[in-house]
């Protein structure tokens, strides 16, 4: 026996490294709305058979556990049952001997804190509440509810025009989506389980890029019912679009010059054309939807008059004021916000930045928008601020990666501390304090503190901040129920105590995703039409192909391509390259259709209409 | 078309036809479980599987589409062992019990584990249990529950009412109650629509045999015994025997071997009801505006529980006729009891039913008109029981002579029947109305339209010295509910309407034979049909029984003592929810 050998244990982990790599494949594609008492259960006999078996509280503690929890599975648990569950999994926290039984235990106390409902529910009646609510994943997560599998299908089957009509019937912003959307329904793809999931963005993409003109659907006969949108953003687009097709009169008001909400006044060009902007909303005003522009409720017109000249009202006002910093020096000449910049370029009004030092602050999608805007109105060094660090930020991982083949420059543990000015008034620097990061927050994010190190000194001419931003809310606070800035709304859409009146998107939720808004719109429209006392149901005429019972053998996704940094950085053309035919083709035949197989199918696979 | 090859044989398909549907056209037989034509082919038996050529995973039959120049193996050794061991696993879950199971003889699992000749389950016995209210008409053991969905949908897609779910996670999915924690707690009708499609003995009408035989026994009981229209169309399937063979006569003959003192039809009342209702209607309609209308008849009572349940509001637009087999309840228990002076506690009434529901409405409390203290009819039993008891008392009905059933109360016409089929009551009905206005019989097939197989129909007729009829029927609670609901929007309106809660009607009862993935309502109306056109006597109003209690006892319908004994006050119970 030699003295040392090389690399035995690494080789026989090999085999279990590959269990787990199919264990972290099934947990990204696990799907929605699974029984957490369930999971609770099985992850806790992950954890069982990864206990090395030295003391006692893993060993015999987790087995315990898990016996326990399976009693409340098979209907043969008390209260006393889920007592001892909770005494038991304290004390197992308390007393194991290393991370692997503890971590174990409070996975367990987490369950039973947060989902207690569940395990009392499984205890009183025996039932599981937890039933599989969207069998199918991509459409469960988005907001939407768009018939994801069908217009893949019909993606597959050349049919785009199809795919943009059958998008359509959901959301009307089928472009705006394809370029911008943040794709949550790729999160749990079921695809995962085999390689990764479907390029769901990408087709759509492919989609909208080859469809051609669409006549403007039917409507339904005219009702005479009129009703106010109060907005011109997606939420409010969505909500006049649909209920026109119900045949209601529409007047939208928008305040601005132009129809778009953030699509138009916060997101750049590069990522979202204005002319397919403009395309889209040219289709949603062809079903006839009336618009009044620079006019803004509580200016020109009061929400009192609005109420009195309509069946219903829509309120639909975004989140459009700039959040603060609050640190010494923020009046200086040169210091703006995300939202001023990003709404002069919606105006087309473009700041030279030549030969300019810009910082911007924050991490979010926003902050990266900003940044690469920047980066493009000529600025000599761009510098983006964050406070945590860099796989902390909020903003997309592709759209960081992007910023920095731009080159801008990430500055990551950095807290903003004041700014310093020139004589003249203008900025001079941006002073930060050094961070590290630590223990977690709230939420359970690894937060920061400030670290033993001395204060930095970031050079600037011009500072953007791109901390978030506010809702306009307090001039309707009289009129309509607020909370935090923010409308309070119900899932309906509905305003309590307030007849007629409905209000989502930005200024319900606090600044989202645009898909978001479009489902507030779609959820608006339907509740008003049946508030109208109406059910004027949105369907489309479009044949979802069957799907071929054929091998899916493993196949990678075909990712998206931007243009190179160095034909992207000085110009605002678009820099997402569309797929290829081939690649649309591939990467549609890739789709599991999880509407025909699996639970999907029990129901017939799709919501035809709503 | 298409070409596919099966088992090395090329057919011509249809395109978009199923594996599964063109192999059974071609004389294939593939297994299968879980399947149910348009309803459930949602594949999760996996026992269809078949092999497709270049197509590495085994496929459903059931719901993978054939495609040209596709070569499918049906019955090869690797799709022989998937299909057995696919099988087993089924059989793991499941209670094996068969000596005891009301279904052994006609479970679609039993014969597939015999045609598979499974001898052995090489996994441990992990055999649900549920909780249950076992004195309830319907009864699900989840030990026989073999998970394959189709009481869902036949409860969502055909019946409308959803009262089963998916309930449970991962390897626990069982079939349970979906918003109630007890049968009696939820909207159930008692239609029997899932117990007729289960394919194993999970879904069963409580068994009230063991009542009957206790009754049989007591020597201080007179028994008598009604059955219903229905049942003589199809209760000869349980013994293999055409429906010319399977005669009333000859249940009459076994029902008189049990021990029966007096074995009844059912078809009696049923004309007493279209005097009742017949009647009732020609009052709303000629004093129209102190109704609300449509009518509705009363006869089912799965539809009573559906519209308590579903449409509260239209509980007033029923006809207060009771039911035939209510009505001979109340006959039986005063009229006939007094006609062969029996105390009405010592008579015990046993109905034949083709119902599940009926033995819920046998237990309401406003179904006690004539004792006050105990049940108009002692008890209900379906189709299945009557042939069940056939068979415990090894009386073989093919080998029995027929007999007529006793009288008075045993005296039906061609007009009653047809209670059994969807649109019969309002066939008869308006048979008997237009002689009540007019004073002369119509042509006894002057309704014809309102006849088949069609979930909704409509028609519109004239009767002189009244005015123009329109009528509407519909079969199956969905039909119901679409009917319900365009009434509710304006959309239709109808004078008289007819509801029976089971597609087809009675004749596609719950309480009826089952035969695996065989809808045969239509087939089994067509047989009272033919009844009907058969009968010396086609008119309720002419059958001189009738015509006899109403002399003797009644008077005239809607009399006082009608109204106390034939009559009902549908708000006198309450469905869950209903305020």
């Amino acid at each position: 026996m030699s003295r040392l050998e090389l690399g035995s244990t690494v080789e026989k982990q090999a085999q279990i490294d590959a269990i787990y790599k199919d264990l972290v494949r099934r947990v990204k594609a696990s799907p929605i709305r699974t029984c957490p008492v369930d999971m609770t259960y099985a992850s806790l006999n992950v954890c069982l058979a990864q206990s090395c078996g030295k003391c006692v509280p893993c060993r015999t503690g987790l087995r315990q556990l898990s016996n326990l929890i399976e009693d409340v599975l098979e209907n043969r648990g008390t209260m006393e049952t889920l007592r001892l569950i909770e005494e038991l999994s304290k004390e197992i926290a308390d007393t194991a001997d290393c991370a692997i039984g503890r971590t174990a235990a409070e996975l367990v106390m987490k369950a039973v804190k947060n989902d207690r409902d569940d395990f009392v529910c499984h205890i009183e009646t025996h039932n599981c509440k937890a039933r599989a609510e969207g069998p199918i994943p991509c459409i469960a997560l988005c907001p939407a509810k768009v018939d994801i599998p069908g217009y893949i299908a019909l993606v597959n089957a050349g049919k785009y025009q199809d795919a943009v009509k059958l998008i359509r019937k959901d959301n009307p912003f089928p472009s705006a989506c394809a370029y911008i959307c943040e794709h949550a329904c790729e999160e749990h793809c079921r695809r995962n389980l085999i390689d990764d999931a479907i390029n769901i963005r990408g087709l759509k993409r492919f989609a909208v890029d080859n469809a051609g003109e669409i006549e403007t659907p039917k409507k339904y006969e005219a009702t005479g019912k009129k009703v106010a949108v109060l907005g011109g953003g997606p939420a409010g687009l969505s909500a006049a679009y649909y209920l026109k097709i119900m045949g209601h009169d529409v007047t939208v008001f928008e305040m601005r010059e132009k129809l778009g909400g953030m699509l138009r006044y916060g997101i750049p060009e590069y990522r979202l054309p204005k002319a397919i902007l403009d395309k889209e909303i040219e289709y949603i005003l062809s079903t006839g939807v009336e618009v009044k522009l620079k006019t803004k409720v509580g200016r020109e017109v009061s929400l009192e008059e609005i109420r009195s000249a309509y069946d219903a009202v829509f309120f639909t006002i975004g989140a459009h004021s700039d959040k603060k910093l609050g640190i010494e020096g923020e009046d200086a000449i040169g210091v703006t916000s995300a939202v001023a910049l990003l709404r002069d370029m919606g105006k087309d009004i473009m700041p030279d930045y030549t030969g300019k030092n810009v910082v911007v602050v924050g991490g979010g999608n926003v902050a990266m928008d900003v940044t690469r805007t920047s980066v493009r109105l000529g600025a000599k060094s761009v510098t983006c601020v964050y406070r945590r660090r860099i796989e902390d930020m909020t903003a997309l991982p592709e759209e960081v990666a992007g910023a920095r083949e731009e080159d801008a420059t990430i500055l990551a543990l950095q807290a903003p501390l004041r700014i310093e000015k020139n004589e003249d008034g203008t900025v001079k620097a941006l002073i930060t304090k050094p961070q590290i990061i630590g223990g977690s927050d709230r939420s359970g994010r690894p937060s920061v503190r400030d670290a033993a190190l001395p204060e930095r000194e970031i050079p600037a001419d011009v500072i953007i901040v791109a901390i978030g931003q506010d809702i306009e809310s307090r001039p309707f606070s009289s009129e309509i129920p607020v909370n935090r800035g923010r409308i309070i709304a119900g899932r309906d859409c509905r305003i309590e105590n307030l007849k007629g009146v409905f209000a989502g998107g930005d200024c319900v939720t606090g600044p989202a995703t645009v898909i978001k808004a479009i489902a507030a719109g779609k959820t608006a429209a339907a509740n008003i039409d049946s508030y109208l006392g109406f059910n004027h149901k949105i369907s489309v005429d479009v044949e979802i192909p069957e799907p071929s019972f054929m091998d899916k053998p493993v196949c990678g996704r075909v990712s998206i391509t931007e243009l190179e940094a160095v034909d992207s950085k000085d110009n605002f053309n678009c820099i997402e390259c569309g797929m290829t035919k081939e690649a649309a083709d591939q990467e549609s035949s890739r789709c599991l259709r999880c509407d025909k197989f699996g639970y999907g199918t029990f129901f017939g696979g799709r919501e035809v209409s709503w | 078309m298409v070409k596919v090859k099966i088992d090395g044989i090329e057919y011509e398909a249809k395109e978009g036809s199923t594996i599964f549907e063109v192999a059974k056209k071609n004389g294939i037989d593939i297994p299968s479980l879980c399947f149910l034509k348009d309803l459930n082919e949602i594949a999760a038996c996996r026992v269809c599987l078949v092999e497709i050529e270049g197509v590495d995973r085994l496929a459903p039959s059931c719901n993978t589409k054939v495609a040209d120049g596709m070569v499918v193996y049906t019955n090869n050794p690797r799709v022989r062992r998937a299909r057995k061991l696919n099988l087993q696993l089924i059989l793991s879950q499941h209670d094996g019990n068969c000596t005891t199971c009301v279904r052994s003889g006609n479970c679609e699992l039993q014969k597939l584990a015999n045609d598979f000749n499974v001898k052995n389950i090489p996994f441990e016995l992990d055999v649900p249990e549920n909780e249950w209210d076992f004195d309830a008409p319907l009864i699900k053991q989840n030990s026989k529950c073999i998970k394959c969905m189709r009481c869902i949908q036949i409860c969502d897609k055909v019946q409308g009412l959803e009262i089963w779910d998916v309930v449970g996670s991962g390897g626990r999915t069982t079939v349970g109650l979906s918003a109630a924690d007890t049968i009696r707690e939820s909207k159930c009708t008692f239609c029997g629509q899932c117990v007729t499609h289960c394919p194993t003995g999970a879904l069963t009408a409580r068994d009230d045999t063991g009542r009957v035989e206790a009754a049989l026994s007591d020597r201080d009981k007179v028994t008598v015994v009604q059955v219903a229209p229905a049942v003589r169309a199809a209760w000869g399937e349980a013994f293999g025997m055409t429906r010319e063979e399977a005669s009333f006569g000859k249940i009459v003959t076994a029902l008189k071997r049990m021990g029966f003192d007096y074995v009844f039809d059912t078809n009696f009342t049923a004309d007493l009801t279209i005097m009742e209702e017949g009647t009732e209607f020609l009052e709303r309609f000629t004093h129209k505006y102190n109704y609300q209308w449509p009518m509705f008849t009363s006869c089912c009572p799965g539809w009573i529980r559906f519209i308590k349940g579903n449409y509260p509001k239209y509980v007033d637009n029923l006809s207060t006729a009771k039911s035939p087999q209510q009505m001979f309840g109340a006959v039986t228990k005063s009229y006939f009891a007094e006609k062969i002076g029996v105390d009405p506690h010592n008579i015990f009434l046993v109905s034949v039913m083709p119902c599940v529901s009926k033995k819920e409405e046998a237990d309401l409390p406003t179904m006690k008109s004539v004792t006050g203290d105990t049940n108009d009819v002692d008890v209900v039993i379906t189709t299945r029981e009557l042939t069940r008891m056939m068979r415990a008392q090894h009386i073989d009905p093919k080998k029995v002579p027929e007999t007529e059933a006793d009288s008075p109360l045993g005296t039906g016409t061609g007009a009653a029947v047809i209670f059994g089929a969807t649109g019969g009551v309002m066939d008869a009905a308006l048979r008997s109305a237009y002689a009540l206005v007019t004073g002369k019989n119509p042509d006894a097939d002057a309704f014809t339209d309102v006849r088949g197989i069609k979930g909704w129909k409509e028609a519109k007729f004239e009767i002189p010295g009244a005015g123009t009829v329109r009528v509407a029927v519909v079969s199956g609670l969905q039909n119901t509910r679409k009917l319900m609901d365009a009434i509710d929007a304006g959309e239709v309106s109808y004078d008289f309407v007819e509801v029976m809660a089971c597609p087809g009607g009675c004749a596609g009862g719950g309480g009826q034979p089952i035969r695996e993935a065989c809808e045969l309502a239509e087939e089994r109306g067509n047989e009272l049909w033919r009844l009907d056109k058969n009968a010396k006597i086609r008119y309720s109003h002419e059958n001189p029984d009738v015509k006899a209690i109403y002399d003797e006892y009644f008077g005239k319908p809607l009399s006082e003592k009608s109204h106390h004994l034939l009559h009902t006050d549908h708000h006198g119970w309450k469905m869950p929810g209903e305020e």
